[in-house]
């Protein structure tokens, strides 16, 4: 017992003597917080539009209107052929084409249906799906208004009887960052973690001290969890950090427990840094360390659902998101914050989280040999 | 010196291979307790793998040996109790100081508080190091760190230290202050095995065996070894031993 304190206390000393360390573990996940909660956003705004109204009729500039009055969409450019808006598409000025046909309001009018072309850029397929969206809103908006100021005045609508009331539940202003923040958190402090464990018992080994440590008679477990403990602990600390970021610069209320959410975090760190260690036992330089973190960092923040909906992948990528540590503490961080889940709740997360660490700091010890070759 | 006759390392056959090449060859020899005992041989003879498998950081590829009465291959833990080591390459951390350097290892070795501060206090004392006490490793000077790494290697009062070739680079006076150190854990009844490649270093043993490619080619006291050869020097002894294999690598 007293061995591992004495390599926690040398570690921290290591830790703190290092003048870059502190501001990596503080400031950096700080500002990583601040700004990726502002930039990773679906929510789309002031999207340039270009208009081809080739009815010029009271209608079409009601359609028009109702496009400009709606925020996400900035009329940019006017003209009348397709040529001229294809160009502006091709140099990127505008994302989309609306194109109201000559004889729109007459046939609107007379047969009481009309045609519109809306051409959207989708090389962006995520976006272009959100541009689609905001569009057809705007464009039904406009079709009831039509329906009842002209046609159906004295007409029942029969089209209106099936209507579907929604509401968001959890996040009733379908606000990003509410959903972004707590996940962004597991990210912050995953990247620290992950990188300082993976890069430390191997720079022991570049600096020799490793054998002095070998040939003393501490035990594998006891050197392993000495290591894991300090990064365990400034793991916690950055998770504060975010907590305490999260309710004063956006205002998010957690709605579950809060030493629900540490116990995770805990069970979760451990499994992180015994893969971070279990990576430092098998290199031999700490540029290999971060090579393979980084390529193990990526797989796990993308497969994460931290940016796109694990439902959204085909169903071989949502079986590999079983073995991702981040997919699970990010679907329960959402789950424990947003929703105010509880500890049954999320059982099934907690089990899967404690046998993977269970199976990490077990493989990370055995790999970890006091004697070579 | 102290020399009771029992011995406190026993290696027979010991067989060392790395792919098809044979770094320690077969090699068998015994050493007594409380000598000082020189392991020599040229840069790539053998010692550092030999010193490796001994304390339990490589492990051997066949043959037999017992370590301070232990059995090296069922009972490596036991061993590493009762024996120090300083490597060739500097092992103290840089980043810390030096009365850190000595609370880590003995805390390691798992002394108990009270006797860690006592052996600190007196270690410090006896290396003359007391206004280095709070200085970073990386601001002492070499020969000071190689002392205290020395210091820092005793620091469990082992039954056997292992120094791998532990005053290369280090300047003459201090490799005298060295060797006193060496002598002083000899009296107090350690064991001292020590390589080096410095062959007026050998003079200060009290057996000396040479490593030529893998194999022990001598092993005596230095005074008989020189007999022996019919030589001056330990310098010469070695010439003698290591310029035959210096030709055939040539061919």
């Amino acid at each position: 017992m007293r061995t591992i304190l004495v390599i926690i206390r040398k570690e921290f000393l290591q830790i703190f003597r290092n003048r870059a360390m502190l501001p990596q573990i503080i400031m950096m996940p700080l500002i990583q917080l601040l700004i990726l909660s502002n930039a990773a956003t679906f929510e789309i705004r002031h999207l340039n539009m270009h208009v081809i109204d080739q009815d010029q009729s009271q209608a079409s500039r009601q359609l028009i209107g109702k496009f400009k009055a709606s925020n996400y969409f900035e009329l940019s450019d006017f003209s009348f052929d397709e040529k001229h808006a294809d160009e502006d598409i091709m140099q990127g000025k505008d994302r989309c084409i609306l194109m109201i046909p000559k004889g729109f309001e007459h046939d609107l009018m007379k047969e009481q249906h009309t045609k519109l072309l809306l051409n959207i850029n989708a090389i962006d397929g995520a976006a272009a799906g959100v541009i689609n969206t905001y569009a057809l809103s705007i464009i039904q908006n406009f079709n009831q208004q039509i329906d009842a100021q002209w046609i159906n005045q004295q007409q029942f609508d029969q089209q209106k009887i099936l209507n579907t009331p929604y509401s968001f539940w959890y996040n009733p202003y379908m606000n990003y960052k509410t959903f972004m923040v707590p996940g962004l958190i597991v990210m912050l402090l995953t990247m620290v973690g992950m990188f300082m464990s993976a890069q430390n018992i191997v720079r022991e080994k570049e600096i020799g001290t490793i054998e002095q440590i070998n040939v003393t008679p501490i035990k594998k477990a006891h050197f392993i969890i000495g290591k894991q403990v300090p990064f365990l602990i400034i793991g916690l600390v950055q998770l504060t950090i975010g907590l305490l970021v999260a309710r004063w610069v956006f205002s998010i209320h957690i709605l579950g427990s809060i030493p629900l959410i540490y116990l995770f975090a805990t069970v979760y760190l451990i499994t992180l840094l015994g893969f971070g260690l279990l990576i430092s036992t098998m290199v031999d330089t700490q540029q290999q360390a971060m090579f393979l973190a980084w390529f193990f960092m990526v797989i796990f923040i993308l497969m994460s659902g931290l940016f796109t909906p694990i439902e959204a992948m085909p169903q071989w990528a949502q079986n590999i998101t079983k073995f991702n540590p981040i997919a699970y503490f990010v679907a329960v961080m959402r789950m424990v914050v947003l929703k105010g889940s509880t500890i049954k709740d999320i059982l099934p997360q907690l089990t899967a989280i404690s046998i993977g660490g269970l199976v990490m700091c077990s493989l990370a010890t055995l790999r970890y040999r006091k004697r070579d070759g | 010196m102290k020399l009771t006759g029992e011995n406190i390392i026993e290696v027979e056959n010991l067989v060392k291979r790395f792919g098809s090449f044979t770094a320690v060859d077969n090699i068998s020899f015994q050493v007594r307790k409380g000598e000082v005992f020189g392991f020599l041989g040229a840069n790539g003879a053998g010692k550092t793998t030999a010193i490796k498998m001994l304390i339990g950081l490589w492990s051997p590829t066949s043959g037999k040996a017992n370590v301070a009465g232990f059995n090296l291959f069922t009972e490596a833990e036991q061993i590493r109790k009762n024996i120090g080591y300083m490597a060739q390459r500097f092992s103290l951390y840089e980043d810390l100081t030096v009365i850190e350097n000595i609370q880590f290892y003995g805390g390691i070795y798992g002394l108990r508080k009270n006797i860690l501060k006592e052996r600190a206090e007196e270690l410090i004392s006896e290396l003359g190091m007391e206004s280095f006490r709070k200085e970073l490793i990386k601001n002492i000077p070499l020969g000071w760190k190689q002392k205290l790494a020395l210091s820092v290697a005793m620091i469990h009062k082992p039954k056997i230290v292992f120094l791998d070739e532990p005053t290369s680079g280090v300047d003459p006076i201090t490799r005298r202050q060295f060797w006193d150190l060496i002598y002083n854990a000899a009296e107090k009844g350690t064991t001292v095995f020590v390589t080096t490649h410095y062959m007026d270093e050998s003079e200060y043993c009290d057996r000396v065996s040479i490593m030529v490619d893998g194999r022990i080619e001598a092993l005596d006291t230095p005074v008989q070894l020189k007999k022996q050869f019919n030589a001056e020097s330990m310098d010469e002894v070695f010439l003698k031993l290591a310029r035959p294999t210096e030709v055939s690598s040539k061919q």
